[in-house]
């Protein structure tokens, strides 16, 4: 028997900025198996929330993902509003859907710009996390949040999204749209792309229903499962759309997946405008009262599958059980499938092929003087500021001999 | 397939192992089974009625452990729960993890939160506190009490 070389990514991601740690196990220089150790992050959401009310629960589930905050609260509000039996407004269903593709589309383009970097592909990286910005800068205009939005309440949504909003939704739309054909060229035509992630981290079709994989995962490898079309909750069966699927199952066709989901994604929303210009504004609640006892199975597509939470109501205000699924806990486990037998440099990319889920929400806030317009902190003050922090952290640690 | 002939089916076919049908509405169905069924009832829905296993879910109640299966019908958008009532003092139950990879981590997540055992499972070591949890602690259980809620 040949000795195996055990090599570690993690617990601290190098280009993912989560804890998590990949064990290869690795004969030269091909992967012959793979443990993955979690764990390290865990905040125990499930049982915090039967101590939450359903309104704060909302809140709660939002900060699982910093990317897809949107889906915890989108399938959330779908299990409660099953229980309840509750028929949201048909404004209601338009927004909610604006913002699940909205975010589909930056969540896809935060996928590209790191599959990118992984294959030392920077412009790639740079562009597509340029073009994720107008996207950002439109959820702050519609919520007043660039992430974690907190749109979504029992029967409705928090804010809405007002007529004369539309136009400028419809402009950034237009150049989300031109600069995804820019970079679908740019990933689709390039022989670099094309010789890394061809046949690389092939998924079959057989396992992908043997693990139970969703979302551009399954898509793939040939699996056209798609909640939004099979299960259709909010404005989905109100627009025409279809569901994007490949064959090969290699990371090249995950990404095909994802960069034409994109294209769904700006039509979905186009058609969802027009229809909130057909609806009276402000009719975005329905009055609720009370979630009587039973249970709801409550499931939204995420940007990477199918979010899944079962929520068992004793009749109280806050839930008796709630089960949470999230789409990256079926697609890690296919690694098993899709690493082995690779070289350890395609085992990155193969890793991040699903898209497994990470956290980037820190941004910087530039704080204007209202009367004067004036920036209240300029570039030379933020550099002194991080000096100031650097001494006190070398003072604390005692680095400063 | 549709959904009603996939639980007409079903129903007909596992008729002594079913304690309960119950329907929420056209897409939500919810069946009560010997727990010692559960085998053959998963295997059928997996193998030859072709649902995907979504995940399943572990309570604790005053009825004991209970476990709902999730299993989804894509074609049809059919979310089927086969439902078990388990022992409260020593609940075990046969792993599916031998027939689907998709139910083998959450068995150990459900072995590790909740203590019940899978017979037959292939490696039910922990899966989210391995190293920093007391053995025999099972913090999902209902009587298990966090830090805030021993201080009230």
């Amino acid at each position: 028997m040949s000795r195996k070389t055990l090599i570690p990514i993690g617990p601290y991601h190098p280009l993912q900025e989560e804890p998590e740690l990949f064990k290869l196990y690795c004969d030269g220089e091909i992967v012959k198996d793979i443990q993955w150790v979690t764990g390290y992050n865990h905040r125990s959401i499930e049982k915090l929330s039967e101590s939450k009310t359903y309104e704060q629960v909302f809140f709660l589930v939002e900060r699982i993902c910093g990317i897809c905050s949107t889906s915890h609260p989108f399938a959330f509000a779908n299990a409660v509003e099953e229980i309840a039996g509750i028929e949201i407004t048909d404004r209601t269903k338009y927004i909610r859907s604006i913002i699940g593709e909205l975010e589909r589309i930056h969540s896809h383009l935060l996928w590209v710009g790191l599959a990118g970097h992984f294959l030392g592909y920077n412009t790639v990286f740079m562009w597509a996390w340029k073009y994720r910005e107008p996207v950002l800068d439109l959820f702050e205009m519609i919520t007043g949040n660039r992430n974690s939005y907190a749109m979504f309440r029992v029967g409705g949504v928090r804010r809405d999204i007002e007529n004369h909003k539309i136009a400028e939704i419809r402009r950034v739309l237009g150049e989300v749209k031109s600069k995804t054909d820019l970079l679908t060229g740019a990933v689709m035509d390039d022989p670099v792309i094309h010789a890394r992630t061809k046949g690389v981290g092939v998924l079959t079709r057989q396992d992908v229903i043997d693990y139970g994989a969703v979302g551009p995962t399954a898509r793939a490898s040939g699996v056209a499962i798609d909640v939004r079309k099979d299960d259709p909750y909010a404005a989905y069966p109100l627009v025409d759309w279809k569901v994007i699927t490949s064959e090969a199952g290699d990371v090249f066709a995950k990404a095909e997946v994802r960069l034409l989901e994109m294209y769904e994604s700006i039509s979905i929303i186009e058609q969802c405008l027009k229809g909130l210009e057909k609806e009276k504004e402000g009719e975005i609640n329905v009055k609720v009262t009370e979630i009587p006892e039973g249970m709801g199975n409550g499931r939204a597509e995420a940007p990477r599958g199918e979010v899944f939470h079962f929520v068992v109501s004793d009749g109280s205000n806050s839930p008796a059980r709630h089960k949470i699924r999230a789409p990256s806990y079926v697609n890690i486990a296919t690694f098993k499938k899709s690493c082995i037998g690779q070289t350890i440099a395609d085992a990155t990319i193969t890793l991040a092929g699903v898209d497994p889920c990470y956290c980037c929400t820190e941004r910087l806030a530039v704080v204007c003087d209202a009367h004067s317009g004036e920036k209240l902190m300029n570039a030379k003050e933020l550099i002194e500021r991080s000096a100031v922090r650097t001494a006190s952290l070398n003072k604390e640690f005692n680095c400063n001999k | 397939m549709t959904e009603e002939s996939i639980i007409s089916e079903f129903t007909a076919k596992f008729k002594p192992d079913i304690l309960e049908v119950a329907r929420k509405n056209q897409k939500r169905a919810v069946i009560t089974i010997k727990p010692e069924a559960i085998l053959r009832t998963a295997g059928h829905l997996y193998k030859e009625a072709g649902l995907r296993f979504i995940i399943a879910s572990a309570i604790h109640t005053k009825r004991g452990f209970e476990i709902y299966y999730h299993f989804s019908l894509d074609s049809a958008g059919l979310i089927l729960n086969l439902h078990v009532v388990l022992d409260s003092v020593r609940p075990e139950i046969e792993s599916l993890s031998n027939m689907f990879n998709a139910s083998n981590w959450i068995e150990r997540e459900m072995h590790e939160l909740f203590g019940i055992n899978f017979l037959n499972h292939p490696n039910q070591d922990k899966l989210i506190s391995e190293g920093n949890w007391a053995e025999g602690v099972y913090p999902y259980r209902k009587e298990f009490k966090s830090v805030s809620e021993e201080k009230k």
